[in-house]
C-alpha cells in the first residue's frame, strides 16, 4: 500500500487536501469550496480521495487554516499550525532562497518576509477585505466574465482605467461609475487588478522591505492579470509556484512529517470517519454576562469537542486543553 | 457618597479595598463583559478609543448598581484620555443620569482642586492621614501587581498552565466578598501561598516576550482578549512594559522627576524619538529597546485603533526591530477584533520566534 502525508487547509473559502509522499513530491490534490460546512466538505474531500486513489496508508495528518482546529477534531492531525507558518513552510520548500512570499486568499491577504530561510517579519490584512479573492469573484460576477477569464481580459488593456481601491465597498461603486462611463471591460478588469494591487502594498506590505526572489501563492495567484499587476508596481519579477492554490496543505503536510520523526503512530483516525455522524450544537452560556456562544460537536453521545467559552468551563469539561487556544 | 471608578486590569482589587478601609462605600462595576462592551458601543462616539467605550460601560453597570460618585484621574497630555472625564460626564447626563464626577488631575491644572479632592477622598483632615492613607493604598497596589505578575510566570513554567487559571479565577471572585484592606491583604497573601505551590517544570527556559504600547489595553486583560493568559498557555514568560506600580512610581511617588525606569526609556527612545508624541508613544518605543537590550525573544505593541501616540510608535518601531534584529508585532484593537485572526498572528509569531532561536542556538 502506497504511504502519505496528508495535509489539510480549511479556509474561509476553500478547503484543501494534498497527499505527499516522503520525498515531498505531491501525488493528490483537491480544492474545495468550503459553503459554510467544513465538516460535510471535509468529509466528501476523504471520500473523493478515497474514490480516486483507493484506501492508502496515512502517516501523518497536517492541519492548516482558520477551520485547523475543527479539522483537527474531524480528521485527527499531529500537528495544526496556522496558515502563516504553513504557508512560508511550503514556500521554503518550493524554493529555499525566496525572501518574500505574498499570498492571498479568499478572505485574507498576508506578507511574508523570510531572510536566510527564517521567517523574520509577517502582516495579515486588518481591516478591509478588498484585495482578496471574495471580491476579485463578486467583481467578476458584476462585469459578466468568469473569473478564471479575468487575469487573461486584463492583460488585454492598452489603457487601463483608475479606480478607487482604498475599500471594497468604494472600489464597487468606482467600478460601476467607470462601467456607466463606458470603459471597455479589458480596462476595467486591468484597472481592478491594479486597485487590488495598490491596496495590498498599502496595507498588507506597508512598511515591509519587499524583496526577490518572490513566490506569489494562494487562489489569487491564478489571475495573471494580478500577478502581472505585481510584477508591475513592484519592478520585479513574481514567481507563482506550480501548487499555488494549494501551498498552505502542502505547509501542514511537511509540517506532519517533521512531527512525525519524533512520533510513532498517528493521530489520524481511519478513513471510518466517512461514515461517522457527527452533531454539532451551539448555544450560550448563561453562567455570567459574557454569554459565551458554545459550539459542542459530538459523534453519537460522544463529546468529541466544545469550544468558544472564554473561562473554560466548558471546553476544559473535555479534558483536552489544546482546544481552548482556539 | 457611593463611589465608583472605571476597570482596568488589576486596579479594581487595590482600590476596592483601599476606599473601603478608609470607610468609604464602593461599588466597584462588575469585570468586564461583551456586556460592558455592549453598553459602552452603544452609547459612545464610534470613533472613540475603544477604553472609553468600555469606561462608560463600567460606569453604566455600577450607577445600576447604585453608584452616585465617580472617581476618575485625570490628563492634560496630548492624547485624547485628557478629554475622557469631560466627555464622560457629558455622555451620562445625556443619558439622563446625574452622578457626581470626581477627577484628579495632576498638580499642574491647579494645587488646590486636587487638595480638595484627596482631602474628600481619603477622608482626612491633614495632611498626615492622606501620607498614612497613601501608604496602604501604595501596599495594595504592589501586591495587586505582584500576584498579576506571579500568576504570568507560573503559567509560563506550570506543569499544568490551567492550574494557575482557576487559582486566579478562585481569586477573583473572592476579592468581591472582601471588605477592607486586612481581609484583601489575607486573601492576596493566601492567593500567592496557593501559586507558589503550583507544580513548575525543571530546566525549561521559556521565551521571553515584553507587552508594550497604550496602557489600558496592554493593563486590562478583557480589552487584549486575555493575551497574558493566552501567551502563558503557550509557555511563554510575559513582562509588561506599564503595570499600575510602574505608573504610581513614575507619576506619583517620584513627582516631578518620573522614576528610574521611565527616565531610561526616554533615553533609549532618543535615537528615534526626541520629543513626547502623547499617551505612551515614547515610552512605547523606549520599552522596545528596553526589551530587546534586556535579552528579551519579541515584543508585542498593543493599542487601541486610532490610538494617535501608538500609530507613531509604531511607525518607528520597524526601524527598532531591523536596528536590534528583535521580533516586534503589533496588534490593534478595537470591538470588532476577532479573536480568530489574532490568534493566528500569535502563533505565527511564536513560530517566528521559536524558528530564530533554534537558528542561533546552530549557529
Amino acid at each position: 500500500m502506497d504511504k502519505y502525508y496528508m495535509g489539510i487547509d480549511v479556509g474561509s473559502v476553500s478547503t484543501n487536501i494534498i497527499l505527499m509522499d516522503e520525498e515531498k513530491k505531491v501525488h493528490y490534490k483537491k480544492y474545495f469550496r468550503t459553503q459554510g460546512k467544513p465538516i460535510e466538505i471535509l468529509k466528501e474531500g476523504i471520500n473523493n480521495l478515497v474514490e480516486e486513489i483507493g484506501e492508502v496508508e496515512i502517516l501523518g495528518v497536517g492541519a492548516t487554516g482558520s477551520g485547523r482546529y475543527l479539522a483537527n477534531i474531524i480528521v485527527g492531525a499531529d500537528i495544526v499550525k496556522n496558515e502563516i507558518t504553513a504557508h512560508a513552510v511550503a514556500g521554503l520548500n518550493f524554493n529555499p532562497h525566496i525572501r518574500t512570499i505574498i499570498e492571498i486568499g479568499g478572505q485574507d491577504s498576508k506578507i511574508v518576509i523570510i531572510r536566510d530561510g527564517i521567517v523574520v517579519d509577517f502582516a495579515m490584512n486588518t481591516v478591509c477585505a478588498a484585495g482578496t479573492g471574495s471580491f476579485l469573484d463578486r467583481q467578476a460576477a458584476r462585469l459578466g466574465i468568469d473569473i478564471s477569464d479575468f487575469g487573461s481580459l486584463a492583460l488585454k488593456s492598452k489603457s487601463p482605467v483608475r479606480i478607487a481601491g482604498r475599500c471594497a465597498v468604494f472600489a464597487e461603486s468606482d467600478m460601476i461609475h467607470k462601467q456607466q462611463l463606458g470603459h471597455n471591460q479589458y480596462d476595467i478588469a486591468k484597472g481592478l487588478c491594479d486597485a487590488l494591487v495598490r491596496n495590498y502594498l498599502s496595507n498588507v506590505g506597508k512598511g515591509k522591505e519587499i524583496l526577490e526572489p518572490i513566490l506569489f501563492q494562494g487562489g489569487v495567484a491564478a489571475n495573471i492579470g494580478i500577478k502581472k499587476a505585481f510584477e508591475e508596481a513592484l519592478n520585479m519579477d513574481v514567481i507563482v509556484p506550480d501548487n499555488y492554490d494549494v501551498m498552505g496543505a502542502i505547509g501542514a503536510a511537511i509540517l506532519a512529517q517533521e512531527e512525525m520523526k519524533n512520533k510513532r503512530k498517528t493521530n489520524f483516525r481511519g478513513f471510518e470517519i466517512l461514515n461517522m455522524d457527527y452533531k454539532v450544537k451551539g448555544f450560550e452560556c448563561n453562567g455570567c454576562s459574557n454569554k459565551c456562544e458554545v459550539v459542542e460537536i459530538r459523534e453519537k453521545d460522544k463529546v468529541l469537542a466544545r469550544y468558544g467559552d472564554k473561562c473554560g468551563k466548558w471546553s476544559s469539561l473535555i479534558g483536552d486543553n489544546s482546544i481552548k487556544l482556539a | 457618597m457611593k463611589l465608583t471608578f472605571p476597570h482596568m486590569g488589576n486596579v479594581y482589587i487595590a482600590a476596592k479595598a483601599f476606599f473601603e478601609e478608609l470607610g468609604q462605600e464602593v461599588i466597584p462595576p462588575p469585570r468586564n463583559s461583551k456586556k460592558t462592551l455592549e453598553i459602552g458601543t452603544k452609547y459612545a462616539q464610534e470613533t472613540i478609543c475603544l477604553p472609553l467605550k468600555i469606561m462608560i460601560g463600567n460606569f453604566v453597570e455600577s450607577i445600576e448598581r447604585g453608584a452616585d460618585t465617580i472617581l476618575l484621574t485625570g490628563s492634560c497630555g496630548p492624547c485624547r484620555f485628557g478629554y475622557y472625564s469631560v466627555l464622560e460626564n457629558n455622555i451620562l447626563k445625556d443619558m439622563g443620569y446625574r452622578v457626581r464626577f470626581i477627577v484628579l488631575d495632576p498638580i499642574g491644572e491647579g494645587v488646590d482642586k486636587l487638595k480638595k479632592n484627596v482631602y474628600q477622598l481619603f477622608n482626612a483632615q491633614n495632611i498626615k492621614d492622606v501620607l498614612e492613607a497613601a501608604k496602604i493604598g501604595w501596599q495594595l497596589i504592589k501586591k495587586a501587581d505582584y500576584i498579576t505578575d506571579l500568576s504570568n510566570r507560573k503559567r509560563a513554567y506550570a506543569i499544568n498552565s490551567y492550574e494557575v487559571d482557576l487559582i486566579m479565577d478562585n481569586y477573583f471572585k473572592e476579592v468581591e466578598k472582601t471588605f477592607g484592606a486586612k481581609e484583601m491583604m489575607e486573601l492576596m497573601d493566601s492567593t500567592i501561598d496557593k501559586l507558589n505551590r503550583v507544580k513548575i517544570k525543571q530546566n525549561f527556559s521559556p521565551i521571553r516576550i515584553g507587552l508594550i504600547g497604550e496602557i489600558y489595553t496592554v493593563i486590562e486583560p478583557f480589552v487584549n482578549l486575555e493575551l497574558e493568559r493566552k501567551l502563558g498557555h503557550m509557555g511563554v514568560l510575559v513582562e509588561k512594559s506599564l503595570t499600575p506600580t510602574i505608573w504610581v512610581e513614575h507619576h506619583v511617588k517620584a513627582f516631578p522627576f518620573g522614576s528610574k525606569l521611565e527616565r531610561l526609556k526616554h533615553e533609549l527612545a532618543k535615537p528615534y524619538l526626541k520629543t513626547a508624541v502623547g499617551g505612551h508613544g515614547l515610552e512605547t518605543v523606549g520599552s522596545a529597546i528596553y526589551y530587546a537590550q534586556k535579552g528579551f525573544d519579541g515584543a508585542i505593541q498593543l493599542l487601541p485603533l486610532n490610538c494617535m501616540p501608538e500609530i507613531v510608535a509604531k511607525s518607528i518601531l520597524p526601524n527598532v526591530s531591523k536596528d536590534y534584529s528583535f521580533p516586534i508585532m503589533t496588534l490593534i484593537i478595537d470591538e470588532m477584533t476577532g479573536e480568530a485572526g489574532y490568534m493566528t498572528r500569535i502563533e505565527a509569531f511564536m513560530d517566528l520566534i521559536k524558528r530564530k532561536r533554534r537558528t542561533v542556538a546552530n549557529g
